[in-house]
């Protein structure tokens, strides 16, 4: 830390320009940073706490982590140093891939169908019409309202025999459908909830980047007669791609980490059939008390996190030199 | 100018029907709960019933210990949230101030972070310290949550407020606490509301951290629900009564605070867990 400071601290002092400073930044930090004799406001000891609380809460879990997964450990059973063997176990762990798959075929689902009508929600709440304001804020609130109570009421929709999602088929002619409740549908159905849950975080993050749209060109436009559709896919399209990639990078990771709602509805089931990576986890560490073995998961599944959100990064920097290019 | 008034309708009904999932599912929740278990079996069902089960609400609070989990919950979002408001705000101004953009990084990290991988560790930990059967546990882990969402959102207010009022404050001989406490923080009061509605939203929704750490006695609201859900067979009405109960406060304070919400949300893009 104390590294960084003086560059940080000359950054600041060039900016600002400041000359007094009775608070203890020392002389020859600032010109070390700067190479100018100035003093900058020292804006360290308000980070520090901050930085303890999270050295405490996140790093050190990290460090722990990772020494536990090269550990053979179940809880009340003694420890011993297993190497790489965790790591050795989770390649050839066919639950594991099977969890993989059904966190990745969850994942996109739950990315692409929030995407998709998420813009089309903030394309229409773009507009001005009456009681615009209140249905917005009706079309928020699914994704405040607390995940397991939703997932509560979800399951009991869902019911094969009582649930009224099976009556709202019946009135247009679909036959009863099982829902969480057979291995086939299971997936699609938590996707429809996460969907209904998380469409308005992609309608909010999307309605900022039209908030952020100029008018002109789109006057142009008309002019020149471009229809509707043309001005969405040439004009308004372009301009709001940085916020669709951040929608989508957002949503990726939450999909990814989903876990509330498939734990309160199926907690993995019927059978496995709906169980991610996140819920093997959790039984590993804490039904079979696995330890060692969910630490090297744990570690695991980060590492996925991280790839998918890095590749993402990678494709929004790569389309953003495209549009430079064409320019 | 009657083109318009048709594209507004047009428009309002689009809404409208994007909107409908949301007002079907909260009015069939609220249905749920008022109806007694007849009703709740009846095909087809009954949106409206001809009498209302309040009984479901009393039954909810007699049977269920919910008093004292729902004084758990405020507890631990409380606490979790006054303490992310006390280191996460100076933080927020001493980062946004350093320009030290990179602990922006830190941050996402600690987003893409399942709760999940904080919670082995720091579940062994807590066992060893001795601290298991009391709300402390919670209280630390929800900290996870709340300080990188305080953090993130304070960074943003402080990057747009005006440096020109502290320049001129330090001039004059003000201590950088000073500057902070009597020239940042007064401005920066939107801020903070915002940050502490998303951290009291997000604490209070949090379910994977008390489903592990949580004792009979600790349990917060939304691992109560569950745990209604598992041992209870299926007895709707209070299941619901319960479910509507535990996401009321946050519901409430999203209707009024919508516009905080709104910008907190779109400007820094965060949701906790």
């Amino acid at each position: 830390m104390s590294a960084i400071a003086p560059e940080r601290t000359g950054v600041t002092s060039d900016r600002t320009g400041v000359t007094t400073d009775r608070t203890g930044v020392t002389t020859e930090q600032a010109i070390e940073g700067s190479q100018t004799i100035r003093l900058a406001p020292n804006y360290w000891p308000f980070v520090v706490p901050a930085l303890v609380v999270v050295g405490a809460v996140i790093v050190f879990p990290w460090a722990f982590t990772l020494w536990m997964s090269v550990n053979r450990w179940t809880l009340g059973q003694s420890r011993s140093f297993a190497g790489m063997e965790n790591y050795l176990r989770l390649a050839s762990d066919p639950r594991f891939w099977e969890s993989l798959v059904h966190t990745l075929t969850y994942t996109s689902l739950s990315v692409a169908a929030p995407m998709f009508f998420g813009t089309v929600a903030a394309l229409i709440f773009d507009a001005r019409f009456p009681l615009r304001g209140l249905l917005r804020g009706v079309f928020v609130m699914p994704m405040m309202a607390t995940p397991v109570a939703v997932a509560l009421v979800w399951t009991m929709m869902f019911h094969p025999q009582l649930g009224v999602l099976n009556y709202l088929l019946s009135l247009v002619g679909i036959p009863a459908q099982e829902w969480i409740f057979n291995a086939r549908t299971v997936i699609p159905s938590l996707v429809a909830v996460e969907t209904w849950q998380w469409t308005p975080l992609v309608m909010l993050i999307v309605l900022g980047g039209l908030a952020s749209v100029p008018r002109e060109p789109f006057e142009s436009a008309e002019i020149d007669g471009a229809n509707a559709w043309q001005q969405f896919r040439y004009l308004t399209l372009p301009m709001i791609a940085p916020f669709l990639m951040i929608a989508l990078i957002i949503r990726t990771i939450d999909a990814l980490k989903s876990f509330d709602i498939i734990f309160a509805m199926t907690q993995g089931g019927p059978g496995t059939a709906s169980e991610t990576i996140n819920i093997y986890l959790y039984n590993t560490a804490f039904s079979y008390y696995d330890i060692g073995y969910g630490s090297a998961m744990a570690v695991v599944f980060f590492i996925v996190i991280v790839a998918l959100s890095f590749i993402l990064l990678m494709l929004r920097q790569r389309s953003q030199w495209i549009d430079a290019e064409g320019k | 100018m009657n083109s318009r008034l048709l594209n507004q309708i047009g428009l309002f009904f689009a809404a409208l029907v994007i909107v409908s999932p949301a007002i079907l599912f909260f009015l069939w929740m609220i249905s749920l709960s008022l109806k007694f278990e007849i009703d709740n079996g009846a095909y087809p069902p009954i949106l409206i019933p001809e009498r209302f089960a309040w009984s479901n609400y009393v039954k909810v609070f007699e049977e269920n210990n919910f008093l004292l989990y729902l004084w758990n919950s405020v507890l631990v979002t409380g606490t979790a949230t006054l303490l992310a408001l006390l280191i996460g705000v100076p933080a927020g101004y001493g980062i946004a101030r350093l320009k030290a953009e990179k602990s922006a990084v830190v941050i996402m990290i600690a987003r893409m972070t399942p709760g999940l991988s904080y919670l082995i560790p720091l579940f062994l930990l807590f066992q060893w310290i001795g601290i298991l059967g009391t709300l402390w546990p919670q209280i630390i882990i929800h900290l996870v949550v709340t300080v990188p969402i305080v953090v993130w959102v304070m960074i943003g207010y402080f990057e747009t407020t005006p440096m020109e009022l502290e320049e001129a404050a330090n001039i004059d001989g003000a201590s950088s606490w000073q500057v902070f406490r009597l020239v940042a923080l007064p401005i920066a009061k939107p801020g903070i509301v915002v940050a502490f509605i998303l951290s009291v939203i997000f604490s209070w929704n949090n379910f994977v951290f008390g489903v592990v750490l949580a004792s009979r006695e600790t349990r917060t609201l939304p691992v109560a629900v569950y745990n209604m859900l598992s041992y209870e067979q299926v007895s709707w009405g209070p299941l619901a009564a319960a479910a509507l109960v535990v996401t009321l406060p946050v519901l409430v304070l999203t209707m009024f605070a919508q516009k905080q919400i709104v910008a907190g949300l779109t400007a820094g893009a965060v949701k906790g867990g």
